[in-house]
C-alpha cells in the first residue's frame, strides 16, 4: 500500500553563519492511510518542526532538505499558490493553544466559514451550514449559539474542539496536531483525545500527533517515533515501544512517569541535559548522558536497525 | 450613526453584521462617551447650520462697538477688536476648524496606516526603508515641522491642511507598525495559513482586522492634537487668513485684548478646549466599545 505520508531524510536548520541550529536532522517517516503516528520528545527535539515542515510553515530563513510525500504530492515542488490551495485540504493541523490560534476579532462560525469558502466555495449561509454541521460533530453543545461567539468567551476545551472543527471543516486527508491537549486541563485532555481519536476513524484520517507525554501518546497512537536531538531514535508500535523500550532515551522516557514515583519524594530522571542543537556532538546525541555508552557511540552515529525485527532503534546497544 | 460612516471597509465587509450592533451599544452603555458624541455632533451641526444660526455676518464689524463684554444687548457673548459679534464668528468660525481639525486624520490615517502595515507585515529590508525614512520626519517636533512646512508652502487653508497630514503620517506608520509587527508573530496568523489562507486575505482579515481598530483609536485622538495645531499655525499667520473666522486666528488677534476684556479674549479657546475634550474622549470610549473582548 501507497504511504498517506512519506517523508524521507527530512532536514530543517535555522540561521545562517557560524552556528547554524539543525532543529531536525534525517528524519524518515511513513504513515499508512488512516494510521496514528504519534512523535514524542521532549522540547528541542525538533518534533514540531517536523510537523510544520509537511506544511512548510517554517520562516523564509530556514533551510530545508529531503522529501515529503503526501497523497503523492510532493510537497516541497509546490508553488505558493498550490500550496496554499494543498493547505488545510489535503493537509491541516490543529494548534497547542487554541486560545491563540483563533483570531479574537472574529466569531469562531465566521472563521470556520472562511475556512469552508476558501476550499469548497459556496455562499456565506452553506458555510455557515457546514460550520453548524461541523460543530454538532465535534458536540458542541448549543452549537448555533457557540457559533457567534468569540474566541474569548469560551472555554479551553470549546475551543480546541471548535478548532479541530475547523481542521475538519474540507475533509483533509491528514490532520497535524501540534500538543493539541498540553494547554488543557486533565479531564479536558482525556475528552479531546478520545474526539481526536474517533474523529480519526470516522473520517479515516492519518495522524501525526505531536506530545511529550507518552501517557497521551498511548491514548491515541497505533505507532510511535521517539525524537531525540532532532533525530528519531526509535520507532514502533505503541504497546511494543512502552512495554520493551530499546532506546535507553525511550528507556529512560518511560521510567520519568510520575505515575512510577510510587511514595517516593524524587521522580526518576533521565542525568544531564538536553544537547546544544547548535553544538552536537560527532556521535550518538544521547551518549553524554547514556548509561550504557562505548566508544563506538562517542564518534558514529547510530543508524535505525530492527534488531528484533519489529519496529526500528539507532541505537548501537539497544534493550 | 457616525460610528458606522467611520468603520474601516474591510472590517464592514467581513465581519458578522452583529459587531457593529455591539460596537454602537457598548457605546451607547457610556454615558461619557454619548455625551462626548453629542457635543461633536452639536459642533459639526452649528458648522453646517452657521448661516442659519448666527444672529449677524461673521464679518460685520463696527468701530464704536469694539470689545463689548459678554452679556451686551445685540452681542450675547461681546464684540471682537473689530466690533464684530463674538457668538456669529464662533459660530462661523466651527467651519474651519473642524475642517482644518478633521481633514489632515483620516488622509494620515491612510497613508500612515498602510505604510506601517506593510512595513510591520513585510519586515526585513522593507520594513528599515519605510521606517528610517518615517523617523526622520518624526525627529522634527509637530509644531516645528508644521509651522516649517507652512512656512516653506506659503500660508493657506490647503497648505496648512497638507502640512497637518504629513506632520500625521509618521505618528501613525509608526503605531501602525509596531501594532503590526506584533500581530504577525501571533499563532492564528500562523493558523491561518496552515488553513490554506492566502497571503493577501491573512494582510486584509487577520492582519488589518487586529491592527486596524487601535490605529483607528489613536488616529480618532489626533482630531484633537490636529485642531490646536491648526489653530497655532493660524495663530502664527499661517493658515486661515482674516477675515475668516477661525478660532485660533481669534485667539490670536484677540490676544492684545486680553487686558481689556479676558472673558471674551479666552472664548475661541474655550471652543478649542470643548472641542478637543470631546474627540479625545470619544477615541477613548471608541477604544473600549471595538474591543470585543470587553
Amino acid at each position: 500500500m501507497t504511504p498517506m505520508i512519506d517523508i524521507r531524510d527530512l532536514s530543517v536548520v535555522f540561521g545562517r553563519g557560524p552556528k547554524p541550529v539543525p532543529a531536525v536532522d534525517g528524519v524518515t517517516l511513513a504513515l499508512a492511510p488512516g494510521e496514528v503516528v504519534a512523535l514524542l520528545g521532549e522540547s528541542g527535539s525538533g518534533k514540531s518542526v517536523t510537523l510544520r515542515s509537511l506544511l512548510r510553515l517554517h520562516p523564509a530563513s530556514a533551510r530545508v532538505g529531503g522529501t515529503i510525500r503526501v497523497d503523492g504530492t510532493d510537497v516541497m515542488a509546490l508553488s505558493p499558490r498550490a500550496l496554499a490551495d494543498f493547505r488545510g485540504r489535503t493537509v491541516s493541523m490543529i494548534f497547542q493553544e487554541p486560545r491563540l490560534a483563533l483570531d479574537p476579532v472574529y466569531t469562531i462560525g465566521d472563521q470556520i466559514a472562511e475556512a469552508v469558502r476558501r476550499h469548497r466555495g459556496g455562499t456565506r449561509a452553506q458555510a455557515r451550514a457546514r460550520a453548524l454541521d461541523l460543530f454538532d460533530r465535534v458536540r458542541i453543545p448549543s452549537a448555533k449559539r457557540r457559533l457567534d461567539n468569540y474566541p474569548h468567551e469560551m472555554s479551553g476545551g470549546m475551543l480546541q474542539r471548535a478548532m479541530i472543527a475547523m481542521a475538519l471543516s474540507c475533509d483533509p486527508k491528514v490532520l497535524l496536531a501540534d500538543e493539541p491537549t498540553t494547554a488543557l486541563d486533565a479531564t479536558v485532555q482525556i475528552q479531546i483525545l478520545l474526539l481526536v481519536r474517533e474523529l480519526q476513524r470516522e473520517y479515516g484520517l492519518s495522524v501525526i500527533f505531536v506530545t511529550h507525554d507518552i501517557g497521551v501518546a498511548a491514548e491515541v497512537a497505533d505507532r510511535v517515533a521517539v525524537m531525540y536531538a532532532g533525530r528519531i531514535v526509535e520507532e514502533g508500535a505503541i504497546a511494543d515501544v512502552i512495554r520493551s523500550p530499546q532506546h535507553p532515551y525511550a528507556r529512560g522516557l518511560l521510567d520519568a512517569r510520575v505515575e512510577l514515583a510510587g511514595g517516593r519524594d524524587r521522580l526518576i530522571t533521565i542525568p544531564g541535559a538536553p544537547p546544544d542543537l547548535a553544538d552536537l556532538p560527532p556521535g550518538c546525541s544521547f551518549a553524554p548522558r547514556c548509561a550504557r555508552v562505548s566508544g563506538e557511540c562517542r564518534t558514529t552515529v547510530p543508524p535505525l536497525a530492527a534488531p528484533l525485527g519489529r519496529g526500528q532503534v539507532a541505537c548501537f546497544h539497544p534493550g | 450613526m457616525s460610528v458606522l460612516a467611520a468603520s474601516p471597509p474591510a472590517l464592514r465587509a467581513e465581519r458578522s453584521p452583529g459587531y457593529w450592533r455591539g460596537v454602537g451599544s457598548r457605546i451607547a452603555r457610556d454615558p461619557v462617551v454619548v455625551a462626548a458624541l453629542a457635543v461633536i455632533v452639536a459642533l459639526v451641526l452649528m458648522a453646517l447650520l452657521a448661516p442659519e444660526l448666527a444672529p449677524m455676518a461673521p464679518d460685520k464689524g463696527s468701530m464704536i462697538r469694539r470689545l463689548k463684554p459678554i452679556g451686551t444687548p445685540g452681542y450675547p457673548l461681546g464684540s471682537d477688536e473689530l466690533g464684530r459679534d463674538m457668538l456669529s464668528r464662533l459660530i462661523y468660525g466651527a467651519r474651519l476648524s473642524l475642517l482644518m481639525g478633521v481633514v489632515p486624520v483620516p488622509v494620515a490615517f491612510l497613508f500612515g496606516a498602510t505604510l506601517g502595515i506593510v512595513a510591520g507585515y513585510a519586515g526585513g529590508l522593507v520594513n528599515a526603508l519605510i521606517m528610517r525614512t518615517v523617523d526622520v520626519f518624526y525627529a522634527f517636533p509637530s509644531v516645528l515641522l508644521a509651522v516649517a512646512l507652512s512656512g516653506t508652502l506659503g500660508s493657506g487653508l490647503g497648505n496648512a491642511m497638507f502640512s497637518l497630514t504629513v506632520v500625521f503620517i509618521p505618528q501613525i506608520a509608526r503605531v501602525a507598525e509596531s501594532v503590526t509587527t506584533g500581530v504577525r508573530k501571533l499563532d492564528y496568523i500562523d493558523a491561518a495559513r496552515a488553513s490554506g489562507a492566502r497571503p493577501l486575505t491573512i494582510v486584509l482579515e487577520h492582519v488589518l482586522g487586529n491592527v486596524l481598530g487601535p490605529i483607528f483609536v489613536f488616529a480618532t485622538s489626533l482630531v484633537s492634537v490636529s485642531m490646536i495645531l491648526a489653530s497655532g499655525l493660524s495663530f502664527l499667520g499661517l493658515g486661515v487668513r482674516p477675515p475668516d473666522a477661525e478660532w485660533g486666528l481669534m485667539l490670536n488677534t484677540l490676544r492684545t485684548a486680553i487686558y481689556v476684556n479676558p472673558a471674551v479674549a479666552a472664548l475661541p479657546g474655550v471652543l478649542i478646549l470643548i472641542t478637543s475634550v470631546s474627540f479625545n474622549l470619544f477615541s477613548d470610549g471608541l477604544r473600549g466599545a471595538m474591543d470585543v473582548r470587553s
